[in-house]
């Protein structure tokens, strides 16, 4: 029996296809007491996780030198909206090696794909096509 | 009415509730199952129904002689009940006597691990790894003392069979019951690998 299948994880619509090496905005709703807000996360994509709860994607961020990374599932709803600014060009599928780097070290080159990208509008297809495949054995590094 | 059902183990994932909080569920096939046989106070001395879960694909004679012109079930498991008068043999139970928020209590076989030393059956720290060690690093240690008792105390930990035995847990949450699907979610985890055999019981009531 597939759980997949039966459990069908009900991931939030507003996060567009993401692939590591993205940097990205994530719009985050809090609530602090009985107010809530949105929280801005901006930051690099160094891995995207499948898995049979929707998976989970990281975002790492340098502020006051001090590295800043979370964890969002695919399927939390407190997630108001996800922007892709930037697509940078990896050669893996998880960039924990960015961690021992500098911030200088670690600017990526923009990715240039053979299907030209507008702005903000990615389509979708191009977009699975170029997401390099993740194991998850690769996520013990 | 039944407050017990059999069900199968499909596997773990994470659900998010309506206010972004995520719970840790294990997804279980629920029933549907058939009542095979009621048991009275008057001819068997209590008040219980058996239960069939799953298609059997061969069965013996005699236990295929129990089910006659009804489908032949895999699994049979007996559960107690209140009150036996309302319910007839052939009669068919699902999920449905169940609602988010109850609690039951899951029965299933633990995951087998052989002959099992003390350092994975009863936690034990072992022995040092260094300072001139040699064949002690998950030795057990002392298991007495010595002419005074001139016995090992009964019940001393030792390595020995580990799983493979009837495991319990009490009181899990419902998170979700589809009856159409047969599907229940549980908060938490059940004894057992995936695509055993579990029962399930309603141990207390709650609201969603």
């Amino acid at each position: 029996m597939n759980i997949k299948s039966l459990v069908e994880p009900k991931v939030n619509r507003e996060i567009p296809e993401l692939s590591p090496g993205d940097t990205v905005n994530v719009s985050l709703k809090v609530k602090e007491g009985d107010r809530e807000r949105l929280q801005q996360l901006q930051g690099l994509v160094i891995g995207v996780r499948k898995g049979v709860d929707g998976g989970s994607f990281t975002v790492r961020r340098v502020s006051y030198n001090v590295g800043v990374e979370r964890v969002f599932p695919f399927q939390s709803p407190l997630i108001q909206k996800v922007e892709v600014l930037r697509h940078g060009k990896v050669r893996r599928a998880k960039l924990y090696y960015l961690r021992k780097l500098s911030v200088k070290q670690s600017r990526l080159k923009e990715r240039q794909s053979k299907v030209s990208i507008s702005e903000q509008v990615v389509p979708a297809q191009a977009e699975a096509a170029a997401m390099p495949a993740t194991s998850s054995q690769e996520q013990q590094e | 009415m039944i407050k017990g059902i059999l069900g199968r183990k499909i596997g773990m994932t994470q659900v998010f509730l309506e206010g972004g909080e995520a719970v840790q569920v294990t997804a279980i096939e629920a029933g549907p199952c058939f009542v095979i046989q009621v048991k009275s106070k008057g001819s068997d001395g209590y008040d219980a129904v058996q239960l069939g879960f799953l298609e059997a694909k061969k069965l013996n004679a005699p236990l295929a002689g129990r089910f006659k012109e009804m489908g032949k079930l895999r699994f049979l498991r007996e559960f107690e009940i209140d009150e036996v008068s309302s319910v007839n043999r052939g009669d068919r139970v699902d999920v449905s006597f169940l609602k988010p928020g109850d609690l039951v209590t899951v029965s299933g076989v633990s995951k087998g691990r052989g002959f099992a030393g003390v350092v994975k059956r009863h936690h034990f720290a072992g022995g040092p790894k260094t300072h001139g060690q040699s064949d002690r690093h998950r030795a057990p240690g002392s298991i007495g003392a010595t002419t005074y008792p001139g016995r090992v105390i009964k019940g001393m930990k030792m390595a020995g069979h580990m799983g493979n035995r009837k495991v319990t847990v009490r009181n899990l949450r419902v998170v979700e019951v589809d009856p159409e699907r047969n599907l229940l979610l549980v908060k938490g985890g059940v004894p057992g690998a995936s695509s055993g055999l579990l029962t399930i019981k309603r141990s207390g009531e709650g609201s969603a």
